[in-house]
């Protein structure tokens, strides 16, 4: 491979992988697309790989529109690991459902390099095509079920609201072109640096902002969240709630850090008072909520406001503290998502809370793994959930946040009531009705099993890891 | 001493437990037999704590240390002085007999509640032995599902309620403490340059004036909400009620001396200022806790009620005596946790063998119980006086410390004339005690048999009196010879007194 291209490898893995599941996906057999999955998994899987022997390498390609650095690579990680996942639980999933295509994989592969492009883009013009290829690919998974109305009508919602937000997007980046006339990220730095209080720039910067608020879901953006969360594929769900989620706070705290330095304690204030509603709004509407996905969509939004409170910490020990919980949030979602997709009840997938009712009793070893990462959603040691908020709180102790981590420490305290909900559902009651059963699945187990190693691995020994997120950040912090 | 008793004693029942996990479903009595065989490991094992402690020495001993995150100063810091010795002990000892009261209580799902049982115990007991204020935190956290669980997959008709109560009470209590942690962690650290969650260094700091407050309270709160001082104790009877009787037991015996403990081994040494300057508060609330837990308890139709609302005057007697900061009062107030684990762990075990035989605990339902089952109310009649503290038993040696410990506060130089006010309110409580355990003792026991499903009552079985004796033992052995038991905690006791006056003499501004 030339020298200019090595930076480039982990995307080119995906984007090859993807031209070549198009390909195969000519050839026969018709019936079964299973191996396209394996081909894709491996692909991903490549990519992860090629993206861990990057680590510590920095380089810049296509006049410097990619960057590649520890940062870009760390979210690499994240990003295929949660599309590796998602794969694997996609598998068994699709069949099941009668919607075994070769496009699914070729669009989880293209969202995939959408996202990973974000975690290297240099250049609001790479931000932005990068997520449009994310948001496209994820508009069509979401309504991939085209038979069920709720999948029409997430991918419908998800596209309206997605295209308003790309619209924000661009007109800030074309308010930003305007005042600083640059769409590099480095060179805007600089020029902002004498512009800190240009109208122009600022309007622009808070446009980009709107856009990003959007693809993490924070407050007052996250109105597409339950919906397109309940209606898509459970799969494409756990996709959207933690690839498209790690891939827009990559290029979020990029942009923050990086370029609009100038201005941290603006957005510092704005954001906080975000995190606070963010997590505030999102734990008190899970609460009500009786559909498993629909929770799981409001705690999302939740765990994005324990996200920006470490963005508000900033510093290597805040921004680190993200990233780490980006990949704990990966696993820990990703796990609870694998765990309702691979249940069934009657025909219909298992995502109403009186589904999970006696579930303890029947399948101990499902419902061991959904309490385990529900668990870690709440933050329980010695889960990764724990350490993960453990370093995100510690880092807004140190920065004088004080107040702001109490906040969230309460809502911590309150999102246990409903995630606890369904451990007793679980275990404390009965089963009535129909039984809930598991699918039979080699691959969503091997999928949970990682989850699991994940969320146990992270939360005993979070230490090497986290070293790992904070030298991570150093290149945005310089 | 290289040996790591201390790791042995803490993760031998998660080991079980794994092994337990793998065993054949359905074999009920195997699994029963192992649980209960490793618990007696591990009480054994603990007993080696207490042949090889020095009690001469205030120093924690049997010390473990290994870097776990060193990046942030946190290391698996393990050791116990005289003050936890007696704790992870009564851990030991009750979780053992907790099981083996189980056996007949708990037919479903045995497998999971002795899984369940075992964790809980080495989150307890972690607790006790956690020199690191991180690792103590997280097995003060992880402790909360087990017993979470307990209620709520083995309790009673309203365990779901009382079981989501139980944890957010002590969620909301624990997640205030870790902001708390996270801020002393911080503090001392840019004060002194080093970055530690140890607990021994962290002891060595004075945190300034107006945060030692904040981080106090956040501090006192969740240990308050543990033990429970009065108003943070209404999830305790709720728990209580619903809880099996193994539950009730650990969680009167153990869990509600992790608030006690908390109190003594954290707020005083780590924010001796602000300790003295909340005692008041603090009296007035054990005060109130001690006369309404009594008078609540008076008239209590349910025997399980009446011992849980027992309960939150007894720990108001211990709160009271940790505050004094007399060596008396505190050694008092630790035999006293030790004496309230054995007693009312024990009229928990009586009141869940009298429910397995009639499935009531109305005190209506009951009454001349002594006519057709003397073992069982004999037994109860000396568990009843031991926890309203007649002397000879166990609960006068704690109560009489205590109460010496609160004269001797109220005549010290700091204190307003007032102040005996406390030791005398707080000797109400003693005769309160007395009225609602004997009065209830009397309608359970005495008196014509009332109901014709009492005449056929079978007495106290070999696996019961297995249960009770070895309680009934150390009740009698504090109550005469408290001396081997006193004498653990002397040293740490004193050491713990002087490291509270000379930081609070080294304060600026201190008295």
């Amino acid at each position: 491979m030339p020298g200019a291209l090595v930076p480039l490898a982990p995307l080119l893995l995906v984007a090859a992988t993807a031209a070549l599941v198009i390909l195969l996906d000519l050839l026969p057999p018709r019936e079964r697309k299973g191996h396209l999955a394996v081909v894709a998994l491996v692909g991903v899987v490549a990519a992860l790989l090629a993206a861990l022997l990057l680590w510590g390498r920095e380089g810049r390609a296509f006049g410097g529109m990619l960057v590649l650095d520890n940062f870009a690579v760390f979210l690499d990680v994240v990003i295929c690991y949660a599309a590796a996942l998602v794969l694997l639980l996609s598998m068994d999933y699709l069949r099941r459902n009668g919607m075994e295509t070769g496009e699914y994989y070729i669009l989880v592969l293209l969202a995939t390099l959408g996202m990973m492009l974000m975690a290297q883009a240099a250049d609001l013009i790479v931000i932005f095509l990068a997520l449009e290829l994310m948001s496209l690919s994820l508009y069509v998974l979401a309504g991939l079920f085209r038979g069920r109305l709720t999948s029409a009508e997430a991918s419908m919602k998800y596209f309206l609201l997605g295209a308003f937000a790309t619209g924000f997007f661009v007109y800030g980046i074309a308010l930003i072109y305007g005042a600083t006339g640059t769409t590099a990220l480095d060179r805007i730095a600089a020029a902002a640096g004498g512009l800190q209080r240009d109208p122009l720039l600022l309007i622009g910067f808070g446009l980009l902002l709107v856009g990003f608020g959007f693809k993490i879901s924070s407050v007052p953006f996250h109105m597409w969240v339950p919906d397109v969360y309940e209606g898509a594929p459970t799969s494409v769900t756990a996709l959207i709630a933690t690839g498209s989620k790690a891939a827009g706070f990559a290029a979020l705290l990029r942009v923050l850090f990086s370029t609009f330095k100038v201005n941290q304690p603006d957005w510092t204030l704005l954001l906080l008072v975000v995190a606070v509603l963010t997590m505030t709004l999102g734990n008190v509407i899970a609460i009500a909520q009786s559909n498993l996905k629909r929770m799981l969509a409001y705690s999302s939004i939740a765990h994005v406001g324990y996200m920006l409170v470490g963005v508000v910490a900033g510093g290597a020990l805040g921004v680190g503290s993200v990233l780490f919980y980006l990949l704990v949030y990966t696993f820990t979602t990703v796990g609870a998502f694998g765990v309702i997709l691979l249940l069934e009840r009657g025909r219909q997938e298992a995502v109403e809370l009186d589904d999970y009712a006696g579930l303890a009793a029947r399948h101990p070893v499902l419902a061991l793994a959904l309490a385990l990462f529900l668990l870690s959603l709440v933050g329980m040691p010695p889960t990764a959930g724990f350490a993960g908020k453990f370093y995100l709180f510690g880092a807004a102790v140190r920065s004088g946040y004080i107040w702001l981590v109490i906040i969230a420490v309460l809502n911590s305290a309150v999102a246990a009531y409903y995630y606890l909900r369904v451990v007793v559902y679980m275990y404390m009651r009965e089963p009535a009705g129909l039984p809930t059963r598991p699918a039979p699945s080699f691959a969503g187990r091997l999928a949970l099993a990682v989850a699991l190693w994940g969320v146990f691995q992270l939360g005993v020994m979070p230490a090497p890891v986290l070293d790992l997120a904070q030298a991570a950040v150093a290149p945005l912090l310089r | 001493m290289r040996e790591p008793i201390l790791s042995a004693v803490t993760f031998l029942p998660v080991l079980g437990a794994v092994v337990i996990a793998l065993l054949p479903r359905g074999r009920a009595a195997l699994v029963r037999w192992f649980a209960f065989l490793v618990a007696v490991a591990t009480f054994a094992v603990s007993l080696l704590l207490y042949a090889g402690f020095d009690a001469a020495s205030a120093d924690y001993q049997f010390p473990e240390r290994l870097p776990w995150m060193p990046s942030f100063g946190i290391s698996y810091h393990l050791g116990i002085d005289g003050i936890s010795l007696l704790l992870v002990l009564l851990t030991t000892f009750l979780s053992p007999l907790a099981l083996l009261s189980s056996w007949r209580a708990v037919q479903d799902r045995v497998k999971e509640f002795s899984i369940t049982m075992l964790l809980l115990e080495t989150g307890m007991l972690g607790v006790f032995v956690s020199l690191d204020l991180f690792l103590f935190y997280i097995f003060w956290e992880a402790m909360l599902i087990p017993m979470y669980l307990i209620i709520g997959v083995w309790g009673g008709p309203a365990r779901i309620y009382a079981a989501i109560k139980f944890i957010l009470y002590t969620l909301t209590g624990s997640v205030l403490m870790l902001v708390a942690i996270l801020a002393l962690y911080f503090q001392h650290g840019a004060a002194t340059g080093t970055y530690t969650f140890d607990l021994p260094v962290l002891a060595g700091y004075v945190v300034p004036g107006g945060s030692q407050v904040w981080l106090f309270l956040a501090f006192a709160v969740a240990f308050a909400i543990k033990v429970p001082l009065f108003p943070f104790h209404t999830w305790l009877p709720d728990a209580h009620v619903e809880a099996p009787t193994a539950g009730s037991v650990i969680l009167a015996g153990v869990l509600l001396k992790m608030g006690t403990y908390g109190f003594l081994r954290f707020c005083l040494p780590l924010f001796p200022q602000a300790s003295l300057a909340f005692v008041p508060w603090i009296f007035l609330l054990s005060l109130v806790g001690i006369v309404y837990g009594a008078w609540v308890s008076m008239v209590q139709p349910d025997l399980k009620k009446l011992v849980a609302y027992s309960s939150v005057s007894h720990l108001g007697f211990v709160v009271l005596g940790l505050f004094t900061l007399t060596p008396q009062g505190i050694v008092g107030g630790i035999i006293q946790m030790v004496n309230h684990g054995l007693s009312t762990g024990a009229l928990f075990l009586m009141v869940g063998i009298l429910y397995e035989r009639r499935h009531t605990r109305l005190i209506a339902d009951f009454g001349g119980l002594w006519k057709t089952i003397p073992a069982f109310s004999a037994l109860f009649m000396i568990v009843s006086l031991s926890s309203l503290g007649l002397p000879g038993l166990n609960g006068f040696v704690g109560e009489f410390l205590i109460l010496v410990g609160a004269f001797a506060w109220a005549s010290g130089p700091s204190a307003a004339p007032a102040a005996y006010l406390v030791p005398v309110l707080a000797t109400s409580g003693i005769v309160f005690a007395a009225v609602y355990l004997l009065w209830m003792y009397q309608r359970v026991c005495f008196g014509e048999i009332t109901s014709e499903a009492n005449r056929g009552l079978a007495d106290l079985t070999g696996r019961e009196w297995a249960v009770l004796l070895p309680v009934l033992l150390f009740i009698v052995w504090i109550g005469v010879y408290p001396r081997p038991f006193t004498g653990m905690t002397e040293a740490s006791v004193q050491a713990l007194i002087t490291q509270v006056q000379s930081k609070v003499a080294a304060a600026p501004g201190g008295r």
